[in-house]
């Protein structure tokens, strides 16, 4: 089963295939009568397939369906065939993968086995000249497409197929009104496709296919309602903010090839970790582009921007890609390059000081949002600075073990999230809930679960994952920095305390005191149908039982770290000295103390303040600090600033200087041109007209005014010649007379 | 008184300035021909005259050969007069200056 790893990504792929272009016939011989409402003249985003008839009148279009067809394409049928396809193809993915893991073992990959399915030779690249140990072995250069497994991507697919099939089957549910289902399902399959490539590709450039695949997707899902311009807005601000971040990845994959002379994780890591010193001083660049990479995609700052308004799209795809598994695809990377990472201080350094300040940063713009999605949303770009800072410090286990555990408490509330919008009818404002407890009690203890989960009440799968970060983080030592490790702690332990806090407020406003909403709203509450609740529950189990594979302090306790310890390759030389030391015993205990209360700190303020006092002292400690809570609440107005500063400024403004360049510069060329050659002609008409001619009639004045005296001897009459004649006759005779 | 080549020479004389006089002042065109005509009459007496004088006869043929080319002149001096009146519709030597500079 091993050698059939292609299979995992193959079905959603197959999946995406078949519900497209079931979805593309349905629409050609339906036309666009599903579609067209309420997205009159919309046009479709991006690779969305547009019918030749869209925004065609859709009665007239609808009475001709099913005058041509009278019993064939119903749609009915065709959406139990987007259903079963679209969960179906994930479910056997998730089969496979856990085939493929058993079959290679478990036990073998936490020794470090790795198991390579090559397919066939992608890119042949050529021979490789220059030898040298920078510029990699002599020998051909190519790329192969294979995939790799080996127990950091036996992890990720297990829960990336896993919680991607739980949402699937959510998705059955919770899209079941929307129109376009068909396109929904092909682009979530496509999705889970390119998550699967990203995580099971054996080299950089395959890990980039994914990467970029799994961005198209989330731009597609974000703009699912294409028809509203803000879910168009946010997949768009979406696709170009991680296009910043996949530069910068892609310089550091470019760096990677001039380096190692090969994209294979199985050739760079090794060589690497041999020869340390070789590679250690062109890493620290390499590194930072891959980081700059991670930042876009798993929404750090100062690239967060894109995550809270993703929350556009449909509530299952933020459970998915925007929470569980997308986002952490940066994690993952710098997880998977942690070899590069260790040889470089100054990377590890930026990484943890980028993560603990965002983790921080998000939390705080969590605590007075009104949103249920943007808190979650802010939540999860919180809960992905923390997992940042575990690889900062070193901790990469620590850091995967959190993406696991996230994975499943964010998607139980996400999920969760869209069930509470669902039985209300698409309402978000938290404002306007409250008492929905006994409403929608499944939902309702599903997500109390998941809250106490990620504010790390002890025993559930949050508290272990994040007492190993603050554990790490609190024994980090930089060289250049002492101090930090402590810094970051201290704020990791507070942004713990925060988001203890800000979970039990949403949960507070959400669940508990009387609806605020109208009365009619509240009849209309309903539970949600069994295909939306039962995911929950099995992610509220995982959210709670998720944590015990990494049990500190007991002996066998730390499974996970057992398993994934294969990926941190040992470096040759010195020992690595940003690893994460183990603390002693007591060390531990005091540290998970001090996390327990600053949960419990969290969730006694939150309950005192929201749950008792109906929101009385955040409202007085807002009109108190106004200024405060005006840039909290408008999340640091960090929006507006790029919005001045990158649209207005660089964007807008760089079209007015390029505009002023084109008119002052470019026509001012043209026109100088013009100018100088009107300015010769000119200077040429004038020498023409004034040198030349005046020459040519100087010549004839002259002569003229000159000989104006011989003028009047030409009288032309006859008898004054005859005289003058005479005269000289004359003349001459009488001087010939006179001088003989 | 006998008759000398004086008188005759005064004559020849008076005879070419009453011709050239006409020449140089009348209006008419032809009266200016009539003028040369006597010019030219003027210059065959004189030819006789010292024809008779000296008994060479070669005086006597010139004045022939004068008045040979007076009937010529007399011709083109009258075609001319035709074509001035038919291009101006006047005889006045003075209007006929189209060379004037």
């Amino acid at each position: 089963m091993k050698d059939l790893l292609w299979l995992v990504p193959l079905f959603p792929l197959a999946g995406f295939l078949v519900n497209g272009v079931l979805y593309l016939i349905s629409h050609r011989t339906r036309g666009e009568a599903a579609d067209a409402h309420g997205s009159q003249g919309a046009p479709a985003l991006a690779a969305a397939p547009a019918p030749s008839v869209h925004g065609e009148n859709p009665a007239h279009t609808h009475a001709g369906s099913s005058a041509h067809d009278p019993a064939g394409h119903s749609p009915i049928p065709l959406k139990t065939a987007h259903t079963v396809v679209g969960t179906v193809s994930v479910g056997l993915s998730c089969v496979f993968a856990f085939l493929a893991i058993l079959d290679v073992g478990i036990g073998r990959l936490s020794e470090g086995a790795a198991h390579v399915v090559t397919l066939y030779r992608w890119l042949p690249l050529g021979v490789n000249q220059a030898v040298g140990q920078v510029h990699g072995p002599a020998g051909e250069w190519f790329v192969d497409a294979a995939f790799r497994l080996d127990s950091l991507s036996a992890l990720m697919i297990a829960f990336v197929t896993f919680v991607g099939f739980l949402i699937h089957v959510y998705s059955v549910g919770y899209m079941g009104h929307e129109e376009g289902y068909g396109r929904y399902f092909a682009y979530l399959n496509l999705f889970m496709f390119s998550m699967l490539l990203l995580v099971l590709g054996a080299n950089f450039l395959l890990l980039f296919v994914g990467w970029e695949g799994v961005g198209l997707c989330s731009y597609l899902l974000i703009g699912y309602f294409y028809d509203r311009d803000a879910a168009a807005d946010a997949g768009k601000k979406a696709f170009v903010v991680n296009r910043i971040g996949d530069f910068g990845f892609i310089l550091g994959i470019f760096g990677i090839f001039s380096l190692f002379g090969s994209l294979d994780f199985g050739k760079v890591f090794p060589a690497a970790a041999a020869h340390p010193s070789a590679y250690a001083p062109y890493l620290t660049l390499v590194c930072l582009c891959l980081f700059v990479g991670a930042c876009g995609k798993s929404a750090q700052f100062p690239l967060y921007v894109w995550l809270p308004d993703a929350m556009a799209g449909p509530t299952p795809v933020s459970a998915l890609i925007h929470a569980a598994t997308m986002v952490t695809a940066g994690v993952y990377m710098v997880a998977r390059c942690n070899v590069l990472f260790r040889l470089s201080p100054d990377a590890l350094l930026v990484v943890a000081v980028v993560g603990g300040f965002t983790a921080l940063f998000a939390a705080t713009i969590g605590v007075a949002q009104n949103d249920i999605k943007k808190v979650l949303a802010y939540s999860t770009v919180s809960q992905l600075g923390y997992m940042f800072l575990a690889c900062g410090v070193g901790a990469f286990v620590a850091g995967m073990f959190h993406v696991m555990t996230h994975a499943f408490f964010k998607a139980c509330l996400f999920l969760g999230s869209g069930s509470v919008i669902h039985a209300l009818g698409g309402e978000q404002d938290i404002r306007k809930m409250g008492g929905l407890a006994s409403k929608i009690p499944v939902t309702y203890r599903t997500f109390l679960v998941a809250t106490l989960a990620i504010a790390g009440v002890p025993l559930l799968a949050g508290f272990f994952s994040k007492d190993a970060i603050l554990a790490a983080a609190f024994e980090a030592h930089f060289a250049s920095a002492p101090w930090l490790g402590r810094v970051l702690w201290a704020a990791a332990l507070f942004t713990a305390g925060l988001t203890a806090f800000y979970m039990l407020r949403l949960v507070s406003l959400t669940f508990w005191g009387k609806f605020r909403g109208g009365t009619e709203q509240e009849a209309q509450i309903h539970e949600s149908p069994r295909s939306m609740t039962v995911p929950l529950i099995v992610l509220a189990f995982l959210s709670v039982v998720g944590g015990y594979v990494g049990i500190p302090m007991v002996r066998g306790g730390d499974r996970i770290g057992e398993f994934l310890h294969p990926i941190l390759l040992p470096l040759a030389g010195a020992g690595a000295h940003t690893a994460a030391h183990e603390a002693a015993a007591s060390t531990e205990a005091l540290l998970m103390a001090a996390s327990v209360a600053a949960a419990a700190i969290g969730l006694a303020l939150a309950y005192v303040w929201y749950a008792k006092g109906e929101g009385a002292v955040p409202a007085r400690i807002a009109a108190r600090f106004p200024g405060v809570y005006r840039a909290v609440s408008n999340k640091y107005y960090v929006d507006e600033a790029y919005d001045s500063v990158f649209v207005q400024g660089l964007a807008k403004g760089g079209g007015r200087f390029l505009w002023d360049f084109d008119a002052t510069v470019v026509d001012g060329a043209v026109n100088g041109t013009r100018h100088v050659t009107v300015g010769l002609s000119w200077l040429s008409s004038f020498f023409d007209q004034y040198v030349v001619d005046g020459l040519v009639n100087g010549v004839a004045n002259t002569l003229q005014a000159g000989f104006r005296g011989f003028r009047r001897a030409q009288t032309g009459r006859v008898q004054n010649y005859a005289l003058v004649m005479g005269g000289g006759l004359f003349c001459l005779v009488a001087v010939y007379l006179l001088f003989r | 008184m006998t008759i000398t080549i004086n008188h005759f020479l005064i004559l020849s004389f008076l005879l070419f300035a009453i011709g050239f006089f006409g020449v140089l002042v009348r209006r008419n065109f032809l009266t200016v021909l009539m003028s040369i005509e006597l010019m030219l009459n003027a210059v065959n007496i004189n030819f006789i005259a010292f024809s008779r004088r000296l008994s060479d006869l070669t005086g006597q043929v010139f004045s022939v050969f004068v008045i040979t080319i007076a009937a010529g002149e007399a011709a083109i001096g009258l075609a001319l007069t035709i074509s001035l009146f038919r291009q101006r519709k006047t005889l006045n030597v003075e209007e006929a200056n189209t060379m004037k500079g």
